[in-house]
């Protein structure tokens, strides 16, 4: 497979959720999403409760996937930023750290420049804590199973099947 | 690509039902869809053209229960089936952690679902991985209508390894959940067998 299984502790999500916050704060926005490129939300911070993260976070994976598509189409690496500009609510859409999808919702309280500029060294963060995932992930695989992982691979066929039950 | 979440507790998995175009991807996403209670489900989101022919993907977010305090949840794709959409096939299938091949069973579609197959193995080997290696499950669909070929034919054309196969009919929902439930078992014993 390209990209590893990604693996999340609690320390890393409140590492993120962390930068996230201040990403929202700094760039005065309304929300802040990270994302993995498979579409899977991996932390949020702001007026996160009126928006349906499931499918913000599947759409907006397609949406990567396509415009990279269209990147490698025109003999482009990738388009790392898109921008989707709406009536009273905007989009700010950037590739950080290669895996990660970071989406940044604003309004008119803040501006494109601002959230551009916020984004940048938030970017440096996120991709510090995921630099150190995928550090511990090799590290781990080294070693064979985690610790923590074991726990799981002691899940049982029956286990399982006792979720298709009822 | 799996994702485990332990701060949430959460196991994240993502299912792609591949196939020929009108072979009832979108129908068997539909029928989970109806069928599942709503707290468990998230928006079934289409990305189709007008006469809703999948455009670009289908998906749906269903939560399966908890195993060992672990919420399990899977992410099911449809790829858009017609031949010319190959560039959003390939961008569907990265990431998936199992594949549903979705086989027409009608006689004269049978060279569709060969190339269908075909097309599948090939995009996956160009993101360099394979059906010998990741959970995969057969559906033989349209197994109501008058000119569906014998499953020994379907087995001996589209599958020679032998993995699990179903028959269905999605449109009245035959075969759909035994279907899901092999390709989430054979997922979730795979993300075992890794860890």
């Amino acid at each position: 497979m390209l990209e590893a299984d990604l693996t999340l502790y609690e320390e890393d999500a409140r590492r993120l959720t962390a930068v996230l916050h201040k990403l929202c704060e700094d760039a005065k926005s309304r929300a802040v999403f990270l994302i993995d490129k498979a579409g899977q939300l991996i932390a949020s911070a702001g007026e996160t409760g009126s928006v349906d993260t499931t499918s913000l976070a599947s759409l907006t994976a397609g949406n990567i996937a396509a415009t990279s598509g269209l990147a490698q189409l025109l003999g482009e690496k990738e388009f790392s930023v898109l921008f989707h500009e709406g009536e009273k609510d905007n989009l700010h859409i950037s590739i950080v750290a290669r895996r990660g999808i970071l989406v940044v919702l604003f309004d008119s309280r803040s501006s494109l420049g601002l959230v551009r500029l916020r984004v940048k060294r938030a970017s440096e963060d996120i991709g510090q804590v995921f630099a150190e995932i995928a550090a511990r992930a090799e590290q781990e695989a080294g070693r064979g199973k985690a610790t923590l992982q074991a726990q799981f691979s002691e899940i049982t066929d029956e286990d399982i099947d006792n979720l298709f039950k009822g | 690509m799996s994702f485990i979440n332990y701060a949430a507790r959460e196991i994240n998995c993502k299912l792609v039902y591949y196939g020929p175009g009108l072979c009832g991807k979108t129908t068997n996403l539909q029928f989970i869809y109806t069928k599942v209670d709503p707290g468990t489900k998230g928006k079934l989101i289409s990305l189709a053209t007008e006469t809703e022919r999948t455009l670009f993907f289908d998906f749906l977010p269903l939560e399966l229960g908890s195993i060992r305090g672990f919420k399990t949840r899977f992410h099911l794709y449809t790829v858009p089936g017609q031949v010319f959409y190959d560039a959003s096939r390939k961008l569907i299938l990265r990431g998936a952690d199992g594949v549903i091949f979705v086989a027409d069973s009608q006689i004269e579609r049978m060279e569709s679902n060969i190339e269908s197959l075909e097309n599948l193995e090939d995009n996956l080997a160009e993101q360099s991985m394979s059906l010998e290696k990741m959970p995969f499950v057969l559906q033989y669909n349209k197994r109501d209508l008058p000119n569906a070929v014998p499953v020994e034919e379907l087995q001996a054309a589209l599958n020679p390894r032998n993995v699990p196969w179903f028959e269905a009919c999605a449109a009245t929902g035959v075969g759909v959940f035994e279907t899901l439930k092999g390709a989430a078992k054979l997922v979730l014993s795979e993300m075992k067998k890794k860890t």
